[in-house]
């Protein structure tokens, strides 16, 4: 159980080499080890989304993958979405609508949002509240949260 | 700034700007609690038993591990209260002799890393000789009921009563009697952040700073110094971002002294990190309250007096600071709501047993008690065969100030005029047509209401009415122009989501003339901010928010004296705007920032008349206020699967002045969203062994996007001379009327089926079972 491997996890385009035990889940890893804490932990069992990354462009549970299965995969994080000091429109759209209050849930709702819209930039709003439905926010009762991802879409359509 | 100003305005007040809080928080940037790193990681060994002695705790050769008999010195929790028969019970930092709810700690053990910790942990044998438990609160009562702390007999730990001196004869003067039997299932308040603590000891110092996620950092330190015997000045409580509290994170964690006490011994870091199943099992939990009530009306259908008998498992200890009175005796108090009668007997009782201990939560026991008085109402609608809008016309408070039968105070409120609001803005005889025409077509559509009172930003003389050994209410807050001319405004209150960062900075700036984004509001570390409550109870905007506005004014007050010096004008002509004192009429001014210099390294030109430095104090202390609002639900019920759609939900809301709007509405979807969560899903159910079963978020179910429809707020503004900033509060009104509006709209839905659903969660199960017993079902 406890014997460790190395391995290199690439995470917003900067690798990191570190060494686990096989155990070890990746947002363990990118907490921990790499050391990216912006990924939250809200249940370890899949069901909140807090701590959604992409791996290789698909919103993943990263609680449920192990750090091992993402070595060679590019990883992003709510600490790659801004450009510098450009923010991400998915981000701009959040503080406009008033899409958090605590924050604890946002890096989540913010990487499976912009993960969807990459790959459904034409999502229907019926589909849209579907897959938000995969995070769990306690804070602002969702309406805002729909609002910002809306708003977003539609900017980031246009770019 | 202008790009982030939904509305213009010549004050920042009332505008719904960016909140200040946010870059950091959309960038990752945030700092949590569970961030930090550590020498040591703590996990607790917790009882797997709702009742037993404790007999051995068995341990690996060598493993680091902490248990009862280590903490001798530490003193129990044992929060008082001085009234209503409390029964003061201790609650053992870890378990000693016996264990009383499943989840306890028994014991801590340490490693190096999280990891290390949980596979020592999971080595630790417990002996637990089981004995009978008790998970109901009306079980609790019976003759012959186990004691869960022998000092409680019966098993009450606290009891208020009131009986009006003509509830008898009002009583018999009745035209009609209607009974409501009530119940809300327990919760847990599940924050997205579960609770995490680090405590780190300073060798130079002898200090420890302890980390967590708290609403109450000045309370925290207060506690632990207590329980440990440390100076006050030894302990730094930091609560860092905090990811939503809603109550839970109010009351003092017995893991959190642990932690203090074990940096202590270790001379080093340690670390907790509470997982989702601790969280659910162990971390306080909320509601569980039941309540029974009869309402007498004259023939006019005015209601003339209520009985009511309120139960409220309060779990196996009582929480610090507030003791567990506070749910049972805030139902006592204010179940009238803005109800108008004058005859009242009420017997309200927290009972306890062998389950996880209760800590308020977003409502306090408002969100039970306003589900029975509204239930009361519609039954009485249907008893009178009148709207159930004309049975609350005829009965609504609407004479200000008004004394309550229990002795509060109301200042002017709007709780007919937001009710009028939200039958216009839905059209409800117009969706009394749609529902007919719907049911002939086997769809069941239901339409309720809720209208009630939220009591916020009340000051420490209502706290000591319930007689807390502990009485909050003030809040001070310490205003500083430092010499570069920003302003730092250092708080007592503890937000964790509620944008006081920004709202109290907003009213700041338009007092002295500045840009909030010049403003900085600190919170939440207790070597940075002064003693202070926390945030809770629909109280920060209002008296923080309070505090900001006097200490702003005596800002406001000392710059315009300084510029009255500096540019050789009369105080009258001087006005601040824009970060400068002008003098009016002329192109003299002089700008905030030369000002803040003049103060700290040039006091000579104010030849002894003002005194250096530019900081302030206020403090504020108010009686309280009430918000109110009238909440719709508009639902469908599958009467095949029992399953509940709420369609459209609306709030008609009076809350005062509005600080910023954008923020406010945010504070009310939240509310509603709780409250739509208590009415339908979430349920924390024991076993009759005192064994928990919804341990994992796919078993407590918080609502999703799909649970939550779109909600529609209308406003009005009352303001109140109770509050400075007229601002009234509003966080907890959403989870008030939410709850009793959809349970109202079920029951509007199955009228045909002659059911009454008076419990909730009104699970798919529960309005079965009703929907089957009521012999209409096919």
């Amino acid at each position: 159980m406890s014997e460790k491997s190395d391995i290199t996890l690439n995470i917003n385009g900067r690798d990191h080499h570190i060494r686990v035990e096989s155990r070890r889940t990746l947002v363990d890893a990118i907490r921990e080890e790499c050391g990216q804490s912006g990924t939250h932990i809200g249940c370890e069992h899949g069901v909140c989304g807090a701590c959604t990354v992409l791996v290789a462009g698909e919103p993943v549970r990263s609680c449920l993958m192990f750090a091992q299965q993402a070595e060679g995969k590019a990883i992003r994080t709510v600490e790659g979405l801004a450009q510098g000091d450009e923010m991400h429109p998915m981000q701009r759209a959040f503080m406009d609508h008033h899409g958090l209050q605590c924050g604890f849930c946002t890096p989540g709702f913010l990487m499976l949002a912009v993960g969807v819209l990459e790959r459904e930039p034409e999502i229907s709003d019926e589909n849209l509240i579907d897959v938000l439905s995969s995070n769990l926010c306690r804070c602002t009762g969702y309406q805002n949260i729909i609002k910002a991802v809306r708003s977003a879409a539609a900017e980031m359509r246009r770019s | 700034m202008t790009a982030h100003t939904k509305s213009s305005g010549t004050s920042w007040v009332g505008r719904s700007i960016r909140r200040l809080e946010d870059p950091a928080l959309v960038t990752g940037q945030g700092r949590f609690t569970a961030d930090l790193p550590a020498n040591h990681w703590v996990r607790f060994v917790r009882s797997s038993v709702a009742a037993g002695k404790l007999e051995s705790i068995t341990a690996p050769a060598g493993a680091g591990i902490i248990t009862a008999a280590d903490i001798t010195a530490l003193k129990p929790i044992r929060p008082m209260l001085s009234k209503f028969n409390y029964v003061p019970v201790g609650q053992p930092i870890l378990a000693r002799d016996v264990v009383r709810f499943t989840g306890e700690p028994i014991a801590a053990v340490y490693a190096a890393s999280k990891d290390e910790a949980e596979d020592l942990a999971e080595q630790v044998e417990v002996a637990i000789a089981e004995t009978a438990a008790l998970v109901d609160g009306s079980l609790a009562l019976l003759e012959g009921a186990p004691l869960v702390h022998a000092e409680a007999p019966g098993n009450v730990i606290v009891e208020g009563r009131i009986r009006t001196p003509d509830f008898d004869d009002v009583w018999r003067s009745a035209h009609k009697v209607f009974r409501v039997n009530t119940r809300s299932r327990r919760q847990n308040a599940m924050p997205m952040e579960a609770r995490a603590g680090h405590a780190i000891y300073e060798a130079a110092t002898g200090r420890v700073t302890l980390t967590c996620t708290t609403q109450m950092p000045h309370l925290m330190r207060t506690a632990i110094c207590d329980i440990v015997g440390l100076r006050e000045s030894d302990l730094r409580v930091v609560a860092p971002d905090v990811g939503g509290g809603f109550g839970q994170k109010m009351s003092l964690a017995p893991e959190y002294v642990l932690l203090v006490w074990l940096a202590r011994r270790l001379r080093s870091s340690v670390a907790w990190t509470e997982d989702r199943r601790e969280n659910l099992i162990a971390s306080f939990h909320s509601r569980d309250q039941h309540v029974e009530l009869e309402g007498a009306f004259n023939a006019d259908g005015k209601l003339i007096a209520v009985s009511a008998n309120v139960i409220a498992n309060v779990g196996a200890y009582s929480c610090f600071p507030t003791t567990c009175g506070v749910e049972p005796l805030m139902a006592l108090a204010e179940l009238p709501g803005p109800y108008d009668f004058r005859a009242y007997s009420c017997v309200s009782r927290g009972v306890l047993t062998h389950t996880c201990p209760m800590a308020p939560y977003r409502g306090v026991s408002r969100p039970v008690i306003t589900l029975a008085m509204e239930r009361l109402m519609d039954k009485a609608a249907c008893g009178f065969e009148i709207e159930p809008t004309e049975i609350r016309r005829r009965n609504l408070i609407d004479k200000f100030p008004y004394t309550s039968a229990t002795g509060l105070v109301f200042d002017e409120g709007t709780y007919k005029q937001t009710m009028e609001m939200a039958i216009d803005a839905i059209d409800v005889p117009a969706f009394r047509k749609q529902q007919k025409v719907a049911r002939a077509n086997g769809r069941y559509l239901g339409i309720g209401f809720a209208t009630f009172s939220e009591r916020t930003g009340y000051g420490s003389p209502a706290f000591a009415a319930r007689g807390m050994e502990i009485t909050p209410g003030w809040e001070s807050v310490f205003l500083t122009v430092d010499p570069s001319g920003f302003v730092e405004a250092r708080i007592g209150a503890s937000p964790h989501g509620q944008g006081l960062r920004t709202t109290l900075a907003q009213i700041i700036a338009d007092e002295i003339g500045i840009d909030p984004q010049f403003i900085t509001v600190v919170h939440g570390d207790t070597d940075r901010s002064p003693y202070g409550w926390g945030t809770f109870a629909s109280r920060s905007l209002v008296i923080s928010g309070g505090a900001s506005l006097l200490a702003a004014q005596k800002i406001r007050a000392k710059l315009i004296k300084m510029a009255s010096h500096m540019l050789e004008a009369s105080p009258d002509d001087i006005t601040l705007k824009s970060g400068s004192a002008h003098v009016t009429g002329t192109d003299r001014s002089v700008s905030i920032v030369a000002m803040a210099r003049a103060a700290y390294h040039q006091t000579h030109i104010f030849k002894g008349e003002i005194e250096p430095g530019l900081t302030e104090v206020g403090s504020y202390d108010p009686s309280g206020t009430f918000s109110n609002a009238c909440h719709v639900a508009l639902v469908e019920v599958d009467i095949a699967t029992g399953q509940v759609d709420v369609q459209k939900f609306l709030v008609a809301e009076d809350a005062g002045l509005i600080i910023n709007p954008m923020i406010a509405d945010g504070q009310v979807h939240g509310g509603v969203a709780q409250g739509i969560g208590n009415a339908l899903l979430e349920e924390i159910i024991y076993d009759e062994t005192g064994n928990i079963l919804t341990s994992t978020l796919a078993d407590f179910l918080p609502p999703t996007t799909h649970e939550i429809p779109e909600i529609e707020l209308h406003h009005i503004a009352t303001l109140t001379g109770n509050s400075i900033t007229k601002a009234k509060g509003l966080g907890e009104g959403g989870a008030i009327g939410a709850p009793a509006a959809v349970i109202g709209a079920i029951n509007d839905a199955l009228s045909a089926f002659g059911v009454s659903i008076d419990e909730m969660p009104a699970t798919p199960q529960r309005i079965r079972a009703a929907l089957r017993s009521s012999g209409k079902m096919a």
